[in-house]
């Protein structure tokens, strides 16, 4: 748990830059900067502990992040009792078909003897149970689709406290993480990469077309939040009178002290992970996973099943980013499929963890925090910048329009560019392995 | 004594950390045949490639018909007319055994279907299985298809390394007596052996290395005559 | 019972776009594939630089269209992919100079490879977004149909119609000739063959005098031509929008495995069980089964196994069927 001199300057001149923008932005800005960055940073710790402790090669973050946020909708929205009554017993009977067929399926790949009969019972096993899922699951999906379908058409959840599904989204997460890795690894290594990048696409398909699980592309909004909103803050006197002192109207402070709230328990949340991740790292256990890292061929032949603990190194790092992902759809307050975008939620956070250093937790950290400003950042300066260089062209001008409209992909561009220079010169990060 | 065709002299070095060669000399005449035996770990093999410039010298020379090639990389090498047949990985599993000739033959901008129909006349059954991928072939029909491709520069100098580890005792001698063929029509052949005693049979000159020295040199008819090379590493 | 009307619905909705889907999949593939076994890393910047190569095409055809050239029936893109190929083909090699090169001569992992890719791929998506934004853009001109529905119909007196479209006859005939060229190139040309060699077998390559640069460098220039060519009849046939070539990573790289990584032929076959799989199983058989099925017994539902939503859950059902059963694909790639 060793932060260096140099690593805490590292991290106060992050902190000041952000005092800075709440200084000459907008104290708002500053705050969303900085939860964000905290969302960020456990999505990097997840992820640094499979690519720093273990050079696991996860690019599905964006499918781990968003089963964690699907979990806030099915704990703490309320249930749909119409919707229950319509088709639930009809879902529930047909998702169970549909495990129950893959089961079959797998008993009757391991009693069955290999060769072609096998592959015709499993095929024969697989269609008529998919046909008979199909028959419940359907009719039933459409029941639920067509209760109230302008503000509900779902299930909804269970109803229980917005902070459960935190620990019940890291606890999804894993799951899918368990079934990818299971298929996986153990074989080579850009196999896993490719299989993530699969299932985060399949992951953010089915929130998108399940319309009964959380409403699909209708998006599930006005989710309960474990922090005061606003507009219940605003007439406390001790947040009027906040908003007298420092010079600012009182929305604003509002919006100011209920983002705080959700940075403090944010921060109480990735204290707690930076302290186990760090103690499990200089461990036995952390020590025999960075074995496994940089010579997997010698700890194989010293006995370690080292798939066994890749797997578990996968399963909790993706446990991490689904914990990241349920607290970010509390955050919002909303559960919205269409945003879930590989470069924003998988290669960004990938970004974040080489510039902060892989293998370091307070690296993957400082990278997030770093990343993620500049990732905000960059846009209008990017805008500033075409218009610099467009402002002596007319205002009609195609080119010059085209150019403006183009200058949020410059962002796109920082990044690559950032991911590419720091491998390349300083691939061991802003906080190095120690 | 005239310069030998091929010499690696006083040569000291090893892959970056600790020496593993120690002013070691090993030299081959015009179509002769020189055999590197030794215990393992001797730095049979670390010899051969530092005359083949696969590893950085310290000290010493390698000359090949008196020009100093020390400084040059293997590639180079192999123009300057020397063949080397690595001891595994050394065929192209993929591709047909012409191919793999036909690979050997990369640098050479002439006709190659002499030389290759040298090669199949050396190796009969190569021609045999010239369209079949020379990874599906038993392990001393790969052998001969790693030195044929080898051959296929028409090289003054052709350097093996224990080109029959692993086959039957019944497929070495055959190798061997393929060797001697190629000696006799003038190229020199440098090889490294763990099958000591046959080797210095058909040897015209014999490096017993230990740890990275020369401990005897001479024929390989005296090495094999020689009661301390006898006890000591041809098993008595 | 109309079985001819049975099949020309199934080719007209499904046989034949996946037919040219499978085609653009599998020029995709083979670059995968390609440089697989050459640099020795999985290119997660392929569907990003395909995107790229096909910007530089619409670029020029809007530049020929401009100059008012055109060889109707054909589209005017066609004139305009060897200035897509320079384009591409210089970015690529750019990026190995700038990027990959280094990498090699420090002996680097393959995930840092891949590492590297994924910054190329960031890089190169934000540099074609600078330019073509990131809507749809459509720009296939010249005659649209080689023989439409109605002209279809007129012919054979069936009731079910058919239409092929220019776009995917010209997908289908390209590739074909693009593959055939490619195996000939590979086989029988001596370029072609110490890359082959270089795949086998690296240092003996080296040995051999063969110069791996060079090996590299004939790489990134067929993928180049692949990747142009793939793109641009992507793009032809269903409209250029950056973010649906990134998509096309996963089943082009699930082609490649399936196959057998390292192995053309099998990039090839892989592409098209991609592709028919993603397309039947996405299809409704409804109207099939209407014309095969007796009169009365005509299906009541879509008969469509899964929505077109899925299409990705099956490429990734048949990655994850050939990662349990066979990893090493079906024409035995390389690399487990």
């Amino acid at each position: 748990m060793s932060l260096t001199a140099r690593d805490l300057g590292l991290f106060a001149i992050m902190f000041a830059v952000l005092a800075l923008v709440a200084t000459f932005q907008s104290p708002q800005l500053a705050v969303t900067i900085l939860n964000m960055s905290l969302i960020s940073a456990i999505m990097a710790l997840g992820v640094n502990m499979q690519w720093g402790y273990a050079g696991l090669f996860n690019v599905g973050i964006m499918g781990f992040t968003a089963v964690g946020g699907l979990a806030v909708v099915l704990i703490a929205q309320p249930p749909v009792p119409e919707a229950w009554a319509a088709g639930g017993l009809g879902v529930l009977l047909g998702l169970m078909l549909g495990v129950a067929t893959i089961l079959a399926a797998v008993l009757v790949y391991k009693r069955m003897a290999p060769g072609k009969l096998r592959g015709l019972a499993i095929f024969a096993v697989l269609v008529v149970g998919f046909v008979i899922t199909s028959q419940v699951f359907g009719p039933a999906t459409q029941a639920v689709q067509a209760v109230n379908p302008a503000s509900e058409g779902y299930l909804g959840g269970a109803g229980l406290p917005v902070i459960l599904a935190w620990p019940v989204g890291a606890v999804f997460a894993a799951g899918v993480a368990w079934l990818v890795g299971k298929v996986s690894l153990g074989l080579r290594s850009d196999y896993l990469a490719i299989a993530t990048l699969g299932i985060s696409e399949i992951v953010i398909a089915v929130l998108k077309h399940e319309r009964w699980l959380a409403r699909g592309v209708n998006n599930v909004t006005g989710i309960d939040r474990p922090v005061p909103r606003p507009i219940e803050l605003q007439p406390l006197p001790w947040v009027q009178s906040l908003a007298e002192t420092m010079g600012w109207s009182v929305s604003q402070a509002a919006s100011v002290v209920s983002g705080l709230g959700y940075s403090a328990l944010f921060l109480i949340v990735l204290a707690i992970l930076i302290w186990l991740a760090e103690r499990a790292l200089n461990s036995p256990w952390g020590r025999m996973m960075r074995a496994i890292r940089d010579n997997e061929v010698s700890a194989r032949a010293m006995g370690k099943d080292v798939t066994r603990r890749h797997l578990m190194i996968f399963v909790l790092g993706s446990a991490v980013c689904g914990l990241a992902g349920a607290m970010m759809v509390s955050m919002d307050g909303q559960l919205t499929p269409g945003s879930y975008e590989p470069l924003r939620f998988t290669f960004l956070i990938w970004v974040m963890v080489i510039v902060g250093g892989s293998g370091n937790n307070w690296g993957a950290v400082l990278g997030a925090f770093v990343i993620w400003f500049l990732w905000v950042q960059v846009e209008p300066a990017g805008r500033w910048m075409m218009e610099m260089v467009t402002s002596g062209m007319s205002l009609e001008s195609e080119l010059r329009r085209h150019l403006l409209d183009s200058a949020a992909y410059m962002r796109l561009l920082t990044m690559g560019l950032a991911l590419l220079l720091m491998l390349r010169f300083a691939p061991r990060g802003l906080i190095p392995e120690r | 004594m005239a310069e030998p065709f091929l010499i690696g002299e006083a040569m000291t070095g090893g892959y970056g950390g600790a020496d593993i060669l120690h002013d070691c000399t090993i030299a081959v005449e015009k179509g002769q045949i020189a055999v590197i035996v030794g215990p393992n770990g001797a730095g049979k093999s670390t010899g051969m490639k530092a005359i083949f410039g696969m590893l950085k010298l310290r000290l010493g020379s390698v000359r090949l018909n008196g020009e100093d090639i020390t400084s040059l990389t293997p590639q180079a090498r192999v123009a300057k007319g020397m063949g080397f047949v690595p001891q595994t990985n050394n065929i192209f599993p993929s591709m047909t055994v012409e191919e793999n000739l036909e690979m050997g033959a990369f640098i050479r901008r002439d006709d190659i279907r002499g030389t290759m129909e040298q090669i199949y006349e050396l190796f009969p059954i190569l021609r045999d299985k010239r369209r079949q991928a020379a990874g599906e072939l038993s392990g001393g029909q790969r052998q001969q298809v790693a030195v044929g491709r080898a051959l296929m520069t028409q090289p003054s100098v052709l350097m093996l390394d224990e080109p029959t580890a692993g086959v039957s005792p019944i497929v070495m001698d055959e190798l061997f007596d393929r060797i001697i063929e190629i000696a006799r029509t003038g190229i020199s052949i440098l090889m490294v052996e763990q099958n000591a005693r046959q080797a210095l049979e058909i040897a015209d000159k014999g490096y017993v290395l230990v740890q990275g020295a020369n401990r005897y040199t001479d024929t390989g008819a005296a090495l094999l005559a020689d009661p301390d090379v006898r006890k000591s590493f041809l098993g008595g | 019972m109309e079985p001819l009307n049975a099949l020309v619905s199934v080719s007209n909705f499904m046989l034949v776009p996946a037919l040219a889907y499978g085609s653009q999949l599998a020029l995709g593939a083979l670059g995968i594939t390609l440089i697989f076994s050459i640099l020795r890393f999985a290119h997660f910047a392929h569907g990003d630089t395909m995107a790229l190569g096909t910007a530089a095409v619409i670029g020029g055809t809007w530049f020929l269209q401009a100059q008012g050239v055109s060889i109707a029936p054909l589209p005017t893109a066609l004139l305009a992919i060897p200035f897509g190929v320079l384009v591409l083909g210089l970015y690529l090699l750019a990026a190995d100079r700038f990027v990959y090169r280094y990498y090699r001569k420090v002996k680097a992992k393959p995930m840092i490879f891949v590492m590297a890719s994924l910054g190329v791929m960031f890089v190169t998506n934000g540099i074609t977004r600078l330019f073509m934004g990131v809507g749809e853009t459509r720009f296939e001109d010249g005659q649209r149909f080689v023989f439409t529905v109605r002209e279809f119909r007129d012919w054979t007196g069936l009731a079910e119609g058919m239409a092929l479209r220019s776009a995917q006859a010209i997908t289908i005939v390209t590739a074909l000739v693009v593959m055939v060229a490619l195996f000939w190139f590979l086989n029988r040309t001596r370029a072609g063959k110490s890359m082959r060699a270089y795949s086998d077998n690296e240092d003996l390559a080296l040995l051999s005098g063969i110069n791996p640069e060079r090996v590299v460098f004939i790489t990134w220039v067929i993928t180049a031509i692949l990747l142009v060519l793939a793109g641009t009849l992507y793009g032809l046939d269903k409209g250029f929008r950056p973010f649906n070539y990134f998509q096309l990573l996963l089943p082009m790289f699930a082609a490649a495995i399936l196959g057998g990584l390292g192995s053309p032929l099998g990039a090839i076959v892989g592409a098209y069980v991609v592709a028919f799989a993603e397309m039947g199983i996405t299809f409704a058989w409804r109207r099939v089964f209407g014309y095969l099925m007796p009169e009365g017994l005509e299906p009541s539902s879509m008969m469509q196994l899964l929505p077109v939503d899925y299409k990705f859950a099956v490429t990734f059902a048949i990655l994850v069927i050939v990662l349990l059963f066979r990893p090493t694909g079906i024409f035995k790639g390389k690399v487990l």
